[in-house]
Formats: C-alpha cells, sequence, structure tokens
C-alpha cells in the first residue's frame, strides 16, 4: 500500500505558510515608504523598552521600565514636565512626538545577548517600534546595538560602562549617555591619591567578561599613571558566588588596595566576603588596607549592606545632586514611585527625552536624521551639568561622580555620599585612544533601514 | 605554607556546603530512587526562611519625625520595629540581630513541611516514570520555586548579617605560632563548618543508631523485602524527603551571612552538588560528604594565584576534570554500591 505525503490539509499549510513568508518583505517595506524602517502613519509613534524584566538584573529592569514610563508620561504632557522644563532644549511641546502621541512596547533582555536581540528584533518587526532603548549589560547593549544598526533603528543605549559600547563596537546608530569604563578610572584617580596617597600596590579582582576587562585595564591605567603599582589581576567567573577562595591570597599578597571589577551580584558577594576577611582593619606596609569598587550602583550596594561604608566607588548620576534637573527628576519619580530613581533610572529617562528632542530637532523620525541631530548636541539640566553628545562616538561627555559609601545612612535610599564631582575635561578622551578601539574603531555609515 | 592552610580552610568552609546539599540529594536518591533537582531550590528557600525571619522580626510600625526630611522635602517616615514596642530596645535590637540563628527553628518546620507537601503533592507521581521524567519534574519545579521567591522578594540579593559577634575574624596564625594577620578565617565560616559537620553527625547518627534509621537503611537496600515484613516504608521514605529538606534548608540559613541570599542561588549549588553525588557513588551518603569536601578543597587550591599563572582558567574546571577522571577509573565513584542506578 503506497501512502502520499500530499493531503489537504498538509497542502494548505505550506500554502498559508508559504504565502505568509512572501507577504513579509512586503508588510515590511510597505512600512518604509517614507524611505525609512517602521516610519509612524497614524497619530502614535511605538517606542521599544528593552530592558531585563527577568534575570538577576531585574530590579534594575523594573526601575528603567518606570523611568520609561515617566518619559512617556513626561512627552505626552502629563505629569509635572519632569526634566522637560529644566532641560536646555526647548524643542518639545509635551504634545508628544512631532504631533504624534507617544506609545511604547516593552520586552525582556533577560541580561542575555540572545534573547535580548530577540526581543528588539520582535519590537521592531512585530510592533513597529521606531526607537529602541533599555538594557543593564554591556553585552546585551553591544549585541542591541549592532542589531539595531543592521535594521535601520536608532538604539539608545540604557546602563551601559563598557568602553567598547562606544568604542570599538561603536555604530552609528547607537547613542550611549551613561559614562564608561575610562571615565570611572580617570575620575577615581586623582579622589584615590589624595585620599589613600600615591605609593600604593593594588590588587585587582576583575569579573571575567568584557565590561571586566575594560574597568580593569581604564583603573590600572590611571592607578599606575600616578604611581600605584599593581601587583596581581586575577580573573574571577562570572558565576562565582563564594569569593573566599580569590580573597585569601590578597592576604598574603602585600598589595594593600583591593579594587573589586564586579557589578551586581558579583560585587555584593565580593565585598562582603573581603569585609568578611578581615581586609578593612587589616594593615598593610603600615598603610590601612583599602577596598575600591570602580563602579557603584544604589540598588546593588542596598544588597552588601554596612559593607559599602566609607568605599569609593564612580557613578554617572545619584539622587542627591542638587542641580535643578536633578531635583525635577527625583521630584517627579519619587512622588509617582515613592522611592528616589537609580542612576539606571536616570539614564534611561534623559536617554528617552534625549531622542524625543533630536526628531522634534530634526523634523523627522528618520534614523538619519535623528542621528545628525544628535551628534555634535550640546545641552543642560538634565542632571549632569552641561553635556556634549559626541559626533565622532556617540558618546555623552559630562561631570563624573566620585562617591563612598555613606557612614551614616538617614534612610535605606541614602547608601552613597557624593565626594567629588570631576569635571569633564578630567575624563575627556581622544576618540581614537587605544582603550577604545584606536584608530580603526569606526561608526560605520547610517543605516535607515530602507 | 599559610596561603595551603587558608585554602584548605576554604576547602573545608566551601566543602560544607557542598556536602550538606550532597548528603540531601543522596538521602532522597537512596531512599525514594528520585534524582532530585529541585534539591539546590530547597536550600534557598532555607536561606529565604532566615530572611523572612528577620522581616517579621523588623515589622514596623511608622513614626513621623518632625526634625528630620525625606528625599523629597517631607517630614521623614521612621520605621520602629514592633520588637522595640514588645521588650524595649536594648532586648529589641538584641533580638534583630540574632535573626539567623533563630531562623534556625523557625526553618526546621517549614522545611519540614515544605519537603512533605513536595513529595506528597508531585514527586510521588513520579516514582515509576523514568529519571529523565523526574528530572524534567523537579527541575521544571526549581525553576517555579525560584520564580515564586523573585516575585515576593525581588532579584536583588538581600543582606542577613550574622549576630554582631561573630562578624570578625579569628586569627589562626597567631595560635598556631605564624605572623598575626597572614591566616586569619571569619567566624561566621568557622561555625558554618562546626554547624555542617554537627548536621552531618546527627544525620549518621539518626541513620544508624535509630530503630526508624535501621529500618530506613534496611529499606534502601531492599525495600520489597522491608515492605513484606509489613512496614510501611513509604511513610517513612516521604519522612526522609522532609528531613533531607531540612537538612538543605539549614545549610541555606546558615549560608545567607556568607552571601546574601538571592532567589538564584540555589541553581549556583545544584550542578556542583549533582557532581558531588556522583563522585561520592549515587546512593552513598559517606561518599557524598567525603566528596563534598574533597571538591571544595579541589576547587579552593585551583583559585590560587599560583596555580592560575601555570594553568590558566583551571579555577572553573578543575572539579569537572577531577570527576571525568574518578568516573574513568571508578565508576561508580568513590564509594558507589553495586546495583544502583545499573538496571
Amino acid at each position: 500500500m503506497s501512502k502520499s505525503n500530499f493531503t489537504r490539509r498538509g497542502l494548505l499549510k505550506t500554502g498559508a505558510a508559504t504565502g505568509a513568508g512572501l507577504a513579509l518583505p512586503t508588510y515590511l517595506s510597505a512600512a518604509a515608504h517614507e524611505g525609512y524602517l517602521n516610519a509612524p502613519t497614524g497619530s502614535t509613534v511605538t517606542l521599544g523598552f528593552n530592558v531585563p524584566q527577568s534575570g538577576p538584573y531585574a530590579d534594575e529592569g523594573a526601575d528603567e521600565l518606570r523611568a520609561y514610563e515617566l518619559a512617556v508620561e513626561h512627552l505626552n504632557g502629563g505629569g509635572d514636565g519632569g526634566m522637560l522644563n529644566t532641560f536646555s532644549s526647548k524643542a518639545l511641546q509635551g504634545n508628544g512626538i512631532l504631533g504624534k502621541k507617544v506609545e511604547y512596547v516593552t520586552g525582556d533582555t533577560q541580561t542575555k545577548s540572545d534573547a535580548a536581540r530577540a526581543s528588539a528584533k520582535s519590537m521592531i518587526e512585530k510592533d513597529g517600534a521606531i526607537m529602541i532603548t533599555g538594557g543593564s549589560s554591556s553585552g546585551v547593549a553591544v549585541a542591541v546595538q549592532a542589531l539595531c544598526q543592521e535594521a535601520g533603528i536608532i538604539f539608545m543605549a540604557g546602563l551601559t560602562h563598557s568602553n567598547d559600547t562606544t568604542g570599538k563596537d561603536r555604530k552609528a546608530n547607537g547613542f550611549r549617555h551613561f559614562f564608561n569604563s575610562y571615565m570611572s578610572g580617570a575620575a577615581l584617580a586623582p579622589v584615590l591619591a589624595s585620599n589613600y596617597g600615591t605609593d600604593r600596590k593594588a590588587y585587582h579582582l576583575t569579573a571575567d567578561y568584557n565590561w571586566g576587562y575594560t574597568t580593569e585595564e581604564a583603573v590600572r591605567a590611571s592607578t599606575e599613571a600616578m604611581g600605584w603599582e599593581t601587583v596581581a589581576a586575577v580573573k574571577t567567573p562570572l558565576t562565582q558566588t563564594d569569593f573566599s577562595a580569590y580573597i585569601t591570597p590578597v592576604l598574603q599578597s602585600d598589595a594593600d588596595v583591593l579594587v573589586l571589577n564586579h557589578y551586581g551580584g558579583n560585587m555584593v558577594n565580593s565585598l562582603t566576603n573581603a569585609v568578611q576577611f578581615g581586609l578593612r582593619e587589616k594593615m598593610v606596609n603600615g598603610k590601612q588596607f583599602e577596598i575600591v569598587v570602580p563602579l557603584y550602583s544604589r540598588l546593588m550596594a542596598k544588597g552588601a549592606g554596612e559593607n559599602v561604608k566609607g568605599i569609593f566607588g564612580s557613578t554617572n548620576w545619584h539622587w542627591s545632586l542638587q542641580d535643578e534637573g536633578s531635583q525635577a527628576f527625583v521630584k517627579s519619580f519619587g512622588t509617582k514611585y515613592g522611592f528616589p530613581p537609580s542612576q539606571a533610572a536616570h539614564t534611561c529617562y534623559v536617554q528617552a527625552l534625549l531622542y524625543a528632542d533630536a526628531v522634534e530637532r530634526a523634523g523627522s523620525f528618520a534614523p538619519c536624521a535623528v542621528a545628525e541631530a544628535l551628534e555634535g548636541f550640546e545641552f543642560d539640566g538634565m542632571g549632569n551639568g552641561p553635556t556634549l553628545y559626541r559626533a565622532e562616538d556617540h558618546q555623552c561627555f559630562k561631570d563624573v561622580l566620585v562617591v563612598k559609601g555613606k557612614e551614616n545612612p538617614t534612610s535605606e535610599f541614602d547608601l552613597l555620599e557624593i565626594v567629588e564631582v570631576t569635571p569633564v575635561d578630567q575624563v575627556m578622551y581622544a576618540p581614537d585612544h587605544p582603550q577604545m578601539g584606536g584608530a580603526e574603531a569606526s561608526l560605520g555609515t547610517c543605516n535607515n533601514g530602507a | 605554607m599559610e596561603a595551603i592552610i587558608l585554602q584548605i580552610l576554604n576547602g573545608l568552609d566551601k566543602g560544607s556546603a557542598y556536602a550538606l546539599i550532597a548528603l540531601g540529594l543522596t538521602l532522597i536518591f537512596g531512599t525514594l530512587g528520585v534524582v532530585n533537582f529541585a534539591h539546590g531550590a530547597l536550600f534557598m528557600i532555607g536561606a529565604f526562611c532566615a530572611v523572612t525571619l528577620s522581616r517579621i522580626l523588623t515589622l514596623s510600625h511608622t513614626v513621623i519625625d518632625e526634625s528630620k526630611t525625606d528625599f523629597l522635602g517631607n517630614p521623614l517616615k521612621v520605621d520602629v520595629p514592633y520588637v522595640y514596642d514588645f521588650f524595649g530596645q536594648a532586648t529589641g535590637d538584641a533580638i534583630i540581630d540574632w535573626a539567623v540563628p533563630l531562623s534556625i527553628l523557625f526553618a526546621i518546620p517549614v522545611m519540614m513541611l515544605i519537603g512533605v507537601v513536595m513529595e506528597r503533592g508531585l514527586i510521588k507521581h513520579f516514582y515509576k516514570r523514568p529519571h529523565a521524567d523526574q528530572i524534567l519534574v523537579t527541575f521544571g519545579l526549581a525553576i517555579v520555586l525560584q520564580e515564586v521567591i523573585k516575585y515576593f522578594y525581588g532579584a536583588n540579593p538581600i543582606p542577613t548579617p550574622a549576630p554582631e559577634a561573630f562578624t570578625g575574624s579569628f586569627d589562626f596564625g597567631a595560635m598556631l605560632g605564624f605572623d598575626p594577620n597572614m591566616i586569619i578565617y571569619p567566624y561566621w565560616r568557622i561555625i558554618y563548618f562546626i554547624f555542617a559537620a554537627i548536621i552531618i553527625g546527627g544525620v549518621f547518627a539518626f541513620l544508624q543508631f535509630t530503630t526508624f534509621g535501621m529500618v530506613v537503611r534496611a529499606g534502601m537496600a531492599d525495600r520489597e523485602t522491608v515492605k513484606l515484613l509489613g512496614i510501611n516504608i513509604d511513610r517513612r521514605f516521604t519522612l526522609m524527603f522532609g528531613l533531607a529538606a531540612a537538612v538543605a534548608g539549614l545549610a541555606g540559613v546558615m549560608y545567607t551571612p556568607i552571601n546574601s541570599p538571592n532567589y538564584h542561588m540555589g541553581m549556583d549549588f545544584l550542578v556542583l552538588s549533582f557532581v558531588v553525588v556522583v563522585v561520592g557513588g549515587m546512593g552513598s551518603l559517606p561518599g557524598a560528604v567525603l566528596a563534598g569536601f574533597l571538591l571544595g578543597t579541589l576547587e579552593s587550591f585551583a583559585s590560587m594565584g599560583a596555580v592560575l599563572e601555570v594553568l590558566p582558567g583551571i579555577n572553573q574546571i578543575v572539579i569537572y576534570l577531577v570527576a571525568i577522571i574518578i568516573l574513568l577509573t571508578r565508576p561508580r565513584g568513590l564509594m558507589g554500591r553495586k546495583g544502583v542506578m545499573e538496571d
């Protein structure tokens, strides 16, 4: 008996699938009749917020999402307007973007590059997002930025601190407001020198991935330049939870400073372990042993509890800043949610506003027009003082905060105190700096996606 | 020399956590024949018992302090724990300070209950199914438990410090005649090791010297015969599941001051614990304990700077490498019994 593989149902299924496949490119290019991908046609425009909603950075992602929702509210004319009132550019009127009401879709990056790319792709192709923003990891930022470049969509990076995002992996369609490893090193070094002296021996523990490497490189370069010696630099697995085996060798070395190039859960655990092993009470070479955490996050510092007290680090922004822009943002965020925003929330809120403003000034949602409006854009009133979106690498240049774990916190949010606001000139570097990918690093050409 | 002593201490400390989890896994496997991938989640829930108790102890009512302001400039709301009202501030502080040790008492019944409910409610239905099904269902359960904890407690680690009295370090070096401050070890980690030793000793004593334990051991060796003798072995095995859950839970409770607990901590231990069980020999309790300490110590030594210079990256693979070598030379593991998982 012979059995044919052709059935009426099977044929229909295959036919429908083929039809859908053939129709897809037309569907995508239909939206691109304005000369760019996902051109908004109705009275609304859709932004794509790609943040970690699950996984270890979910709390940070939740704060980013709160900030985006607040930004959308302000862009559409709701609430008290927040930073729209203090932003130096007055292009935004509170009537959406170019008169179109702002709507949004969200994706879950899970802090995994492939998941983040998949959710960004879905927001671009299915939801017609005109811009993608967010994220809480450099690995994710670099991956999503590359995807947006290929697709022809603007990417406004969220929290990403690795040099590579606007260094060797910079892209014409990608923009970063957050600071980077180089800036942390450059801002921290003088404060460390004035507090701990120039004759110090540093021991680095570094998270074994992209961000860890660039941070170690930056902090080593800037501390060695002022006379410190690096006695050892040990890479620790990203999945490590108990750091005791890495901390005990520090006890035996003649190092008198421990630099923890760790973020998130790694930072909480390595710092807690280091304090448990009595490193903070230790005297080496007649000097008090010190610990440094190059990148601080208040949300994460909370996990380390008492252990952060007195420890230096750097941060992009802190809610206790007294400038008008920060105050306005803290007020609208605090009133809406009942607690102060994190630095991740701040950078995401600012990125959303900067994008909207650039569209208004360009008079178009076309990615290349928006990119041109952002390149070389100088602004103020967003919480970090006068800021430049540099054209050569799409990195924001602004003052950097050096902070210290507060000795006597008055509330659960009051964990860090600002030690110094390092002026932007001190953290400036050439676009072809060796830490930034050197002369080969290039933005490539802007992609409109159609 | 100092470095070696320190890494041995590290290894014992790390090994005690591995051994406690592996012991529970082996108990379940040896009695019920189930490969329980949710065991790491039980460790995590134990840790969150400590978090929960310290939250209960710090339950507060708000008092408005007009003299201070919050971040928006409104009068500061100060949380005053109810224990202050009941016992006064000094005693209240002491109770809150001792939250982690107190959690042991809290965690034992909670974990036993969770264990029994898990066994009766879900795992029971998978006894006759292939091991692959058991692994899938318990792994799924682990993910569900993780997400439940994340929903209630968030994704960030929650600091749960040890009592003030145990926060410092003990100077072993000075005691052994080395230079002071060269070999110091945190008090709490020493306590963890002692605690683990007591629990492990307790479980062995229970199985070795009580009638209940004897019946369970008999059941592990030959379930059918014990049943034919008219003993309700299933009920005892359910209780053993509860006991294994409590052991994992206590390991978690005591671990909280070492690393701030988060919802994911169970998974970090799970894979390693399975390696420990396999290396020790499936179903062998002494094997699980021995392999736990052995692999813990090896991992610590592999993380030493001098070792890493010669073999970079060895710290990340050493456990698996040793597992492969042991399984190649002794396929049943270090102390594996004949006939276990060989049908």
